[in-house]
């Protein structure tokens, strides 16, 4: 009979790989749609390559405006991979385990997309070769490639790091098939065979990422506030923006996080690995960055509008009662408190009272980035008319478009790869004792052994 | 688990890892280094100009706002000589109120900042000073990122949201000095017509004013003129007439100097 142990860990497999088994209709149904919203987007941005900005609804007042703040909020939802997955680890945080896995794949299938906006917002993108032929070192713009890039290829390490004893397992499995398959878990798996002195230099390099990968995503949201924060208008001349970006990309990332794993373990049946603590855990942190990110916008208001400089003025009053109050009040109320409320109130503290909570914090959080952008650009420096903004088909089509693309590229992630850390978990049985309960993972476990037998 | 057979070396180690960040960051650091020094060459200046010899002119403007009265006619052939679209008005006439509430005229176009904030904003250098002080754009290399655009006080810049059409009969390719015509997905901005002022001809502003009210100035000759052939010592014409500068406390240092009337602030 098999111990418990052992019990453990081929469950965890069972279920870690069962995405990679054949997939039913309703996942190819899933997938073709998103597919066609993705398909769109890129229809959408070949006509905008074609014709120019103008038909995403950009003018010579409003110059930045939904490119710029879906930039600022893909990248921002990344944060979430970081924070679950390398604050946690760090942290000691065990209850994470579950769901590092998803938590480090959306970060950087977010993050890739993200970074495509950025090639988007461009008037000439064909010509973004010349940031690494021809940067300029005092230009914003220059450290947001530089940290972006950097961050990507921590993400990318990050991700693949935990994933090298995975995919030697199934390299394992799969070892008599052959196909396409089994060669790229050959070559991923790069000879990996659980050996000690492979598992020490395995285990130092994710704590090096881990630990790397913490100031680089403070600083890669800095430098992306600062392209707005270094210019002199009023709306963006603000000397909080670095630590208000890097607040607002964490409390989406884990509102994003939350989502993810919600979906996957509805989707895959996850509920005995995945269950209500991990949820609460993470809601608690996203309730705590809520809070914080609120505090930073009243901070910001107050400093504002109890001044009442000339310049603040116009932008202040659009913001609170003017022309973009409405958006401005619903993210207060949608994006902040609303999520807020949910997590707070233990009634509400449900899985999908948690994922209502989520999707409220991760559109309100997008709905705040365009209003961060859209009136201090339109706001007109001299006189005259503010400029106007208003979405186009192709706008919309190329940012739900890029919207559409996470799923999608997770789903066809985890058809390749497991679901679950299955090494990560493992280790957490064996190792730390950890075993399943009804209300998760546990330090000492709820079976008792037989007599003689040792851990 | 015990193994007592020899340990296969593993290709993924530490070292590797720290070997490919290493050559990744020296690379890279190379990459900036070598850019940072070519754009700090007189090489960079584009080749119409006289890079041997000290520059004989550092362009400039005074704008009489006693005598501008709003007719816009600079604006209309500054887009005439440099085809460009209605909404591209690289010289804007606004339309101000006084602190007496009475309405005055200010036309407005680069100010050709000596600290200015576009240059250090762009990516790729795009952006770029002329030897004779004049901010130009290269549309061969801006990638229309509009961080310009974002960085300038005045609103100066503007962008080319669409294919501008094309224009016949042109003698010369565009460039910089001559941007015509204007280039989609490229930023443009007014150039202080320096093919003009290189051949000894007037701005197109300066030239259409009826009022006589937009000078060409030259701070290394200190000499300033109009169409009327009013021709001022520069020093002594700000002086004697209280020119300022428009919001001197952005620290931009702006080369356009602005004569104002009774009750115009320039500060705001």
């Amino acid at each position: 009979m098999m111990s418990v142990e052992a019990q453990e860990v081929a469950s965890i497999r069972e279920a870690a790989l069962r995405p990679l088994a054949r997939s039913g209709p309703r996942f190819w149904a899933l997938a073709g749609g998103l597919s066609i919203i993705v398909v769109w987007g890129i229809i959408a941005f070949v006509v905008q390559f074609i014709s120019g900005l103008g038909v995403a609804g950009y003018n010579d007042q409003t110059f930045w405006s939904i490119y710029e703040a879906n930039l600022v909020a893909f990248i921002g939802v990344s944060y979430g991979g970081a924070l679950v997955s390398a604050i946690l680890r760090l942290t000691h945080a065990h209850w994470r385990a579950p769901i590092t896995r998803l938590a480090e794949a959306m970060a950087l299938c977010s993050l890739l997309i993200g970074a495509l906006f950025a090639v988007v917002h461009l008037g000439r993108p064909e010509r973004i070769w010349e940031l690494v032929t021809r940067p300029r070192v005092d230009s914003p713009i220059v450290w947001d490639f530089v940290a972006v890039m950097t961050y990507l290829v921590a993400t990318l390490i990050f991700l693949y790091l935990p994933l090298v004893p995975d995919v030697a397992l199934l390299r394992d499995q799969l070892r008599e098939e052959g196909g396409w398959r089994t060669s790229l878990y050959r070559f991923l798996a790069a000879r990996w065979k659980g050996l000690p002195r492979q598992r020490q230099i395995l285990d130092q390099g994710i704590m090096t990422v881990a630990i790397l990968i913490i100031p680089i995503a403070v600083l890669v949201h800095s430098v992306l506030s600062w392209a707005f924060a270094v210019t002199t208008r009023p709306g963006w001349h603000s000397t909080i923006f670095g630590p208000y970006f890097v607040v607002a990309a964490l409390y989406s990332g884990v509102a994003m996080v939350i989502l993810v794993v919600a979906g996957f373990r509805k989707a895959y049946h996850l509920e005995r690995f995945i269950q209500l603590k991990q949820f609460q855990n993470l809601a608690f942190l996203m309730l705590t960055l809520d809070v914080i990110y609120l505090y930073f916008t009243f901070d910001e208001f107050l400093t504002e509008g109890y001044a009442m400089t000339t310049d603040a003025i116009p932008i202040l009053q659009s913001l609170l009662v003017g022309e973009y109050a409405p958006f401005f009040w619903l993210f207060v109320l949608g994006g902040g408190i609303a999520p807020l409320l949910l997590v707070a109130l233990p009634r509400t503290r449900t899985v999908t009272g948690l994922v209502v909570a989520s999707a409220l914090a991760v559109s309100g959080m997008w709905l705040k980035r365009l209003l961060i952008v859209v009136p201090a650009a339109a706001h007109p420096l001299i006189g005259g008319a503010w400029g106007t903004f208003h979405f186009t088909w192709v706008s919309v089509g190329i940012t739900v478009g890029g919207a559409a693309a996470i799923p999608l590229l997770l789903m066809l992630f985890f058809k390749l790869f497991p679901v679950l850390g299955i090494d990560e978990l493992e280790q957490m049985v064996t190792e730390h004792g950890h075993a399943l309960s009804s209300d998760g993972w546990e330090r000492e476990p709820r079976v008792s052994l037989p007599e003689g037998v040792s851990r | 688990m015990t193994e007592t057979r020899h340990e296969e070396p593993s290709p993924f180690n530490r070292r590797r890892f720290l070997k490919v960040i290493g050559v990744t960051s020296a690379g890279a650091g190379a990459a900036l280094a070598r850019s940072t020094i070519a754009e700090t060459s007189p090489a960079h200046s584009p080749p119409s100009a006289d890079t041997a010899a000290e520059p004989q002119h550092q362009w400039g403007m005074v704008i009489d706002l006693r005598r501008c009265d709003g007719c816009a006619k600079c604006t209309a052939a500054c887009q005439d000589t440099h085809h460009l679209s209605k909404d591209q008005t690289w010289i804007k006439v606004y339309t101000q109120k006084d602190t007496d509430g009475r309405t005055y005229y200010q036309p407005v176009l680069c100010q050709e900042c000596d600290n200015a904030p576009c240059l250090k904003v762009c990516p790729v250098g795009a952006t770029f000073r002329n030897p004779d002080g004049v901010v130009l754009v290269d549309q061969n290399v801006c990638i229309g990122c509009r961080a310009c655009m974002a960085a300038c006080p005045y609103g100066a810049r503007y962008f080319n949201w669409s294919q501008p059409p094309a224009v016949a009969n042109l003698r010369e390719q565009p460039m910089p000095e001559f941007p015509v015509p204007q280039k989609k997905g490229t930023v443009g901005k007014c150039i202080l017509c320096v093919h003009y002022t290189n051949v000894g001809r007037l701005p197109a502003c300066v030239d259409a004013c009826a009022m006589h009210a937009i000078y060409i100035a030259d701070f290394k000759q200190d000499v300033a003129t109009n169409n009327n052939g009013e021709t001022v010592k520069l020093s002594q014409f700000l002086r004697d007439n209280d020119a300022v500068r428009f919001r001197e406390d952005m620290g931009t240092q702006p080369r356009v100097w602005y004569i104002p009337g009774h009750a115009q602030d320039l500060n705001y």
